[in-house]
C-alpha cells in the first residue's frame, strides 16, 4: 500500500519533469526528442537476457556463428530503438471537439494526432491514466482523431486529463511513450432528475405558467402526452371519448405558443442546489421536447424564453456552471 | 503502460508455425525419431486448428504433454544437459508453446525459442549453407516478431520489413563481431558430446588403417607459406611417433610430454608457415620435420612430437617454423634407445636372418646396415598397392617374400623391423606427405588420403634420420602424390585423381571458399582479434581498448543509422502551405478554422458568413480538397490553388 503511493509519487513527479510545461500546454503540442521516452517492453527484457545466454552458449562451445546471430540480433534490438522512438518523434497533437454531456454520461475528448512525415505511423496508443488505450494508425502527412472517452461524474468543466501516447511498434521489444496535456475541457451538465416534479408554472400568473400570445388558442392537433406537459393543455374531451386511451395533449400552433417559465425559487424549499439544478435540467429537457418556448431563472441569471438548441445549450450551460464563477 | 494482452489472431498463429517449422526443420536428423514425429503432429495440430478456427487445448492437457516430453528426453539421453539433450528440450517446449499461444506475450516467447534453435543448428555445423539457412529462419522469425504487434500488412511486406530490419543491423553485427573482446571457450566444463567421431590418424598403426584413411577426401589441415613452398618430396607432416610392436600393430609411447622447447639445434633454412588444423579429436599437432618452434599451449614428446595441452576440438590455427635438415635425439636416452630395438620374442624368421647377416657384416655402423636394407628393398620390386592381400602372423616375411604388395604402412613396419633385428634403433613416423597447392587461394591442402608412415633410425653421432621406405619403391608417392603411385584402376578418392580438370577446378574453388569463411568468420578468435587490431596499429591491444574502440565505432554508426532513420523528411505539402496561407487571412475577418474542420465545411461556414466572399472561399476549398483528398488531382491544381489564393483579398 505504501510502495503503491510512494511509487504513484514518484511516477507524478517523473510525469510533471517529463512534460516540461505546466498543463494545459498551447496547441499544436509537438512531441520533440526531448520529450519522447524510451525503455525496453518486459518482451525486450527477456529478449535482452535471451541473447545473454546465447552469446555464453556461443562462448562455451566456441561458436563463431553463434556470436554472429547474438551480434545480429543485438543489432536488431538497437535498430528497434530507433525505429520505435521515430514512430512516435515528431507527431503533433492539438484540441479537437468535445460535446457537452451529462454527468454520469461518457465525455468524449477529441485529440486531432497530426502526422507532418510522408510516412505513417503504426499502432499508437493513447489513453488516459487507468484509461482504455486507443489503438490508431496515422497515415503519410495525414492526421487521425483519437475520441477518448471519460466517465463524468459532476457537473462544471472537466479538464482533459493528461494522455500518454506510446509506442511499442514495430517489434514490441522497446516502448516509446510521452505525456501530453492538451488544452481542451468538456462541460458537463447537472445529470436530469430521473423524477422531477410536475412542470411548475411560475411567474406572473397565480398557477404558476406564463400565458401570453394569442396563438394559445390556435388549436392545431393532437399529440401523446408527455409529462411536461401542462395538464390545462391535455384533451379531456378525447380522452372521455375512448376509455383506456392515452391521455392527449392538444397542440397550439406558433412557435411561442406556450411560455413557461423554469425557476429556481420556486422549488421546494428543502430541495439542495444540485437537486434544484437537476430537477431544472430534467424540465428544460421536457420543455424542449415538447416544442414549448421557456425561459430560466435562476438567482443570479435570467434567459428570456426562447426555444430550439442553441437556447436549450445556453440554459444547460448556465445550470452547469451554477456557483463555479464566470466562465 | 498500457497493458494490452490481445489474443494471438491467425494470421500471427500462421507466422509463429512458419517460424517454428524454419527453426525446427534443420534439427530434426539431430533428435531422436519420436521427437520429430511428436513435433511433426504438434505443428500439424497446431495448423489444423488455425486452419478450422478451433479452441485451443486445455491446460490440464498440455502440461502432462510437456512433463512426458521431458521424461522422454531424459530417458533418451539419461541427461537433460548437453548440446543434444537441451536442443530437444527446446523442441519439446517450441511445439508445445504453439499449442498455448493466448496472448502477445507467448508469440514473444515462440520467437525467442526459435531464435535459440538457430543457436543449436550452430552446434553441430558451421558450413556456409547452414549459415544461409540460419539467415532464414532469422528472417522468418524476425517477420514473425514483427507480425506480434502488428499483423496487418501482407506476408510479403512482412518479410521485406524484417529484411529491411536485419539489414540496418548488420553494421552493428559486424562492429560486434570484429571488436567485441573475445574470450576463447569454454567457459566451464567441456560438454563432451559436442565432438563426434572425426576422422584422422590413429595412435595405433596395424596393417590397413592408413590405407583406410586414403579413401577419404577430408582436409587434415591447411598450410600457408610464408616464402615458397618447399619441394613436394619435403614435405614430411610429422605426427604421432610409433616406437612400440607387439608383432602385428604399433603404437605411441605412453609418455607425457617431455620438453617445454627444442631439444636440438636447427639446421637448413628455415621455412616459416602457419597452420589451420581441422579438428581430430586428438593432441597431435602436425609440423613440417624437424620442427623450429612450438606453438602456444604445446610441448614436445621425448619422441619429438609437437603436442597440444588440450585435445583439439576446435580449429586451430598456429604459426609454425622448420630446420628441414636437422636432426633431432644426438644424445639420446638408453630408455629411448632400448624402446627403438624391441621386437617380440619370435616370428618372421627369414628377415631375422638377413638382418643377422648385416649386423655381422657391419658390426654397428649404422648407415651401413640402413644402406643394406634400403637395398634390399629395392631389390624385392615390391609394389604399393592400395589394396594389399591379407597377411599371416609373420607379416614381414610375407609382404617382403611373398605377397610383395603393400600400402606405406606394410613398407614403414618392415623396414623398421629388418633394422630393429640387426641392431639398428628404428621407429615408425605416421604423418601426412605431400599436399596440394589450392591455385585458388595458394594454401596447401592436406587431406586425409595424404596420411603416410615413414620411418626413422638412430644413427650414432647423427641422431633420428628419416627413412621413407615407401619411396624406395613407389618414388612417385613422394615426388608427386597417391595417384601417380598406385596403379590404375585402383578405387581412389575423386580428389586424388587426377583426370576430370573442371571438376577439380569447381572443388577448389570451393574449397578456397570453405576456406576462407573458416579462416576469417570461423576461426575469427582471439589470437585473429588481436591480430587484426595489431594491423590496423593497436599494440598490445586489451579488453579494455577493444571496448573503447567498440563503442567509439559504434556510436558512430549508431549516429549515422540515427540520422539517416530520423533524418527530417518533413516536406510540407504546398497545398497545405498555400491552404495555411488562406486560413491565416479568412481568421483576419474572424473566421477562425477549427482543426476538426474539413475544408469544404469550413467554407460552408465561411461562405454563410461572409457571402460576399462566397464563391472564393467555395472555389479554393473544392481545389485544396481534390489536391489533399481527392483521387487523382490535376497536374495544374496546385498552381490554380496557389494562384487563386494569392488574389483573395477579403
Amino acid at each position: 500500500m505504501m510502495f503503491a503511493t510512494l511509487r504513484n509519487r514518484l511516477h507524478e513527479n517523473f510525469v510533471r519533469w517529463a512534460m516540461r510545461v505546466r498543463p494545459p500546454e498551447p496547441a499544436p503540442i509537438v512531441l520533440s526528442q526531448r520529450r519522447v521516452y524510451v525503455l525496453p517492453t518486459p518482451a525486450g527484457v527477456a529478449y535482452t537476457m535471451a541473447l545473454g545466454v546465447i552469446l555464453l552458449g556461443a562462448m562455451n562451445y566456441n561458436l563463431s556463428l553463434g556470436h554472429a546471430l547474438v551480434f545480429l540480433l543485438a543489432g536488431l534490438g538497437i535498430v528497434a530503438i530507433l525505429h520505435t522512438f521515430r514512430n512516435l518523434v515528431q507527431l503533433s497533437l492539438r484540441p479537437g471537439r468535445c460535446e457537452s454531456v451529462f454527468a454520469g454520461e461518457q465525455a468524449r475528448f477529441d485529440l486531432i494526432v497530426e502526422n507532418l512525415r510522408p510516412d505513417a505511423r503504426t499502432s499508437l496508443r493513447i489513453f488516459f491514466q487507468d484509461g482504455q488505450p486507443l489503438e490508431i494508425d496515422v497515415g503519410p502527412s495525414a492526421s487521425a482523431i483519437a475520441s477518448l472517452g471519460l466517465h463524468t461524474a459532476r457537473r462544471g468543466w472537466l479538464p482533459m486529463p493528461r494522455v500518454t501516447i506510446e509506442t511499442t511498434w514495430p517489434l514490441g521489444l522497446v516502448r516509446a511513450w510521452s505525456y501530453a496535456a492538451p488544452d481542451l475541457a468538456c462541460l458537463v451538465y447537472p445529470a436530469p432528475a430521473a423524477k422531477a416534479p410536475a412542470l411548475t408554472w411560475s411567474g406572473d400568473d397565480a398557477q404558476g405558467a406564463t400565458r401570453d400570445g394569442r396563438g394559445a388558442d390556435d388549436f392545431s392537433g393532437l399529440r401523446k402526452h408527455q409529462v411536461a406537459d401542462p395538464p390545462r393543455h391535455v384533451a379531456w374531451k378525447a380522452v372521455a371519448r375512448q376509455q383506456d386511451g392515452p391521455l392527449l395533449t392538444k397542440l397550439f400552433s406558433g412557435a411561442a405558443a406556450q411560455r413557461l417559465w423554469l425557476d429556481w425559487d420556486n422549488l421546494p424549499a428543502a430541495m439542495g442546489a444540485e437537486q434544484r439544478l437537476s430537477v431544472l435540467a430534467r424540465w428544460m429537457l421536457d420543455a424542449d421536447a415538447a416544442g414549448l418556448a421557456w425561459g430560466l431563472r435562476m438567482p443570479a441569471v435570467r434567459l428570456e424564453p426562447d426555444n430550439g438548441p442553441a437556447h436549450l445549450a445556453a440554459g444547460l450551460r448556465i445550470l452547469a456552471l451554477h456557483d463555479h464563477g464566470p466562465d | 503502460m498500457a497493458r494490452i494482452n490481445r489474443p494471438v489472431s491467425r494470421r500471427q498463429a500462421w507466422w509463429l508455425l512458419a517460424t517454428a517449422i524454419a527453426a525446427s526443420l534443420p534439427l530434426l536428423q539431430h533428435v531422436p525419431l519420436w521427437l520429430s514425429i511428436a513435433a511433426g503432429l504438434a505443428f500439424a495440430w497446431r495448423a489444423v486448428l488455425t486452419w478450422r478456427h478451433w479452441r485451443l487445448p486445455p491446460r490440464w492437457l498440455l502440461i502432462p504433454l510437456v512433463i512426458a516430453g521431458a521424461v522422454g528426453v531424459f530417458l533418451q539421453y539419461r541427461t537433460i544437459v548437453g548440446r543434444t539433450p537441451g536442443i530437444a528440450l527446446l523442441l519439446v517446449f517450441l511445439a508445445l508453446k504453439l499449442l498455448e499461444l493466448r496472448a502477445a506475450r507467448d508469440a514473444v516467447v515462440t520467437a525467442l525459442l526459435c531464435y535459440f534453435l538457430v543457436l543449436g543448428q550452430f552446434l553441430f555445423t558451421q558450413t556456409i549453407p547452414t549459415a544461409m539457412l540460419a539467415c532464414l529462419t532469422v528472417l522468418i522469425t524476425t517477420a514473425a516478431l514483427l507480425a506480434a504487434s502488428d499483423d496487418r500488412p501482407a506476408p510479403r511486406q512482412q518479410v521485406y520489413r524484417a529484411g529491411l530490419l536485419l539489414a540496418q543491423a548488420i553494421p552493428f553485427m559486424l562492429l560486434l563481431f570484429l571488436l567485441f573482446p573475445r574470450v576463447q571457450g569454454p567457459l566451464w566444463g567441456i560438454p563432451q558430446d559436442r565432438f563426434t567421431a572425426v576422422s584422422g590418424l590413429s595412435d595405433t598403426m596395424t596393417p590397413g588403417s592408413i590405407a583406410q584413411l586414403s579413401q577419404s577426401d577430408a582436409i587434415a589441415f591447411r598450410v600457408r607459406f610464408k616464402g615458397t613452398v618447399p619441394p613436394q618430396s619435403q614435405l614430411y607432416w610429422r605426427g604421432p611417433v610409433m616406437p612400440s610392436f607387439d608383432g602385428r600393430s604399433w603404437r605411441v609411447a605412453q609418455t607425457l610430454a617431455a620438453y617445454p622447447t627444442i631439444p636440438y639445434d636447427g639446421a637448413g633454412t628455415p621455412v616459416d608457415y602457419e597452420v589451420t588444423l581441422e579438428p581430430h579429436g586428438k593432441h597431435w599437432l602436425f609440423a613440417l620435420e624437424m620442427p623450429a618452434n612450438l606453438p602456444p599451449d604445446s610441448a614436445m614428446t621425448s619422441d619429438y612430437q609437437p603436442i597440444a595441452r588440450e585435445v583439439v576440438r576446435n580449429r586451430l590455427r598456429y604459426t609454425q617454423s622448420a630446420w628441414p635438415d636437422s636432426h633431432a635425439g644426438a644424445n639420446e636416452t638408453r630408455a629411448a634407445l632400448r624402446a627403438a630395438l624391441a621386437l617380440p620374442a619370435a616370428g618372421n624368421p627369414r628377415i631375422r636372418a638377413i638382418s643377422a647377416g648385416w649386423q655381422a657384416t657391419h658390426g654397428d655402423n649404422g648407415a651401413a646396415i640402413v644402406a643394406a636394407a634400403e637395398d634390399l628393398f629395392n631389390r624385392q620390386l615390391l609394389t604399393y598397392t592400395l589394396n594389399p592381400p591379407l597377411l599371416g602372423p609373420d607379416m614381414v616375411d610375407e609382404f617382403l617374400f611373398d605377397t610383395k604388395r603393400g600400402f606405406c604402412e606394410h613398407f614403414a613396419a618392415a623396414f623398421v623391423f629388418s633394422l630393429r633385428a640387426a641392431g639398428v634403433p628404428a621407429r615408425v613416423v605416421a604423418g601426412y606427405q605431400g599436399g596440394e597447392t589450392n591455385p585458388v587461394d595458394g594454401y596447401l591442402e592436406v587431406r586425409q588420403y595424404d596420411a603416410h608412415a615413414w620411418t626413422e633410425a638412430w644413427i650414432a653421432g647423427r641422431g633420428w634420420v628419416r627413412i621413407d621406405p615407401t619411396a624406395i619403391s613407389a618414388p612417385s608417392r613422394v615426388s608427386s602424390n597417391l595417384a601417380a603411385a598406385v596403379p590404375a584402376g585402383e578405387g581412389l578418392p575423386f580428389l586424388a585423381r587426377s583426370d576430370m580438370a573442371w571438376l577439380k577446378e569447381l572443388r577448389y574453388r570451393l574449397d578456397a571458399v570453405t576456406n576462407g569463411w573458416n579462416q576469417w568468420v570461423l576461426g575469427y578468435n582471439p589470437q585473429r582479434q588481436r591480430d587484426l587490431l595489431a594491423s590496423l596499429g593497436l599494440r598490445e591491444p586489451d579488453w579494455r581498448s577493444m571496448t573503447a574502440i567498440l563503442s567509439i565505432l559504434s556510436g558512430i554508426v549508431l549516429l549515422v543509422l540515427t540520422v539517416w532513420i530520423l533524418r527530417n523528411r518533413q516536406r510540407v505539402d504546398p497545398a497545405l502551405t498555400a491552404w495555411r496561407r488562406f486560413t491565416a487571412r479568412m481568421a483576419r475577418l474572424g473566421i477562425v478554422w477549427q482543426a476538426w474542420e474539413g475544408p469544404l465545411q469550413f467554407a460552408e461556414r465561411a461562405a454563410r458568413l461572409t457571402p460576399q466572399h462566397a464563391r472564393d472561399i467555395v472555389e479554393i476549398a473544392a481545389l485544396y480538397a481534390g489536391l489533399r483528398y481527392g483521387p487523382n488531382p490535376r497536374p495544374d491544381d496546385l498552381s490554380r490553388l496557389k494562384s487563386r489564393i494569392a488574389s483573395f483579398r477579403p
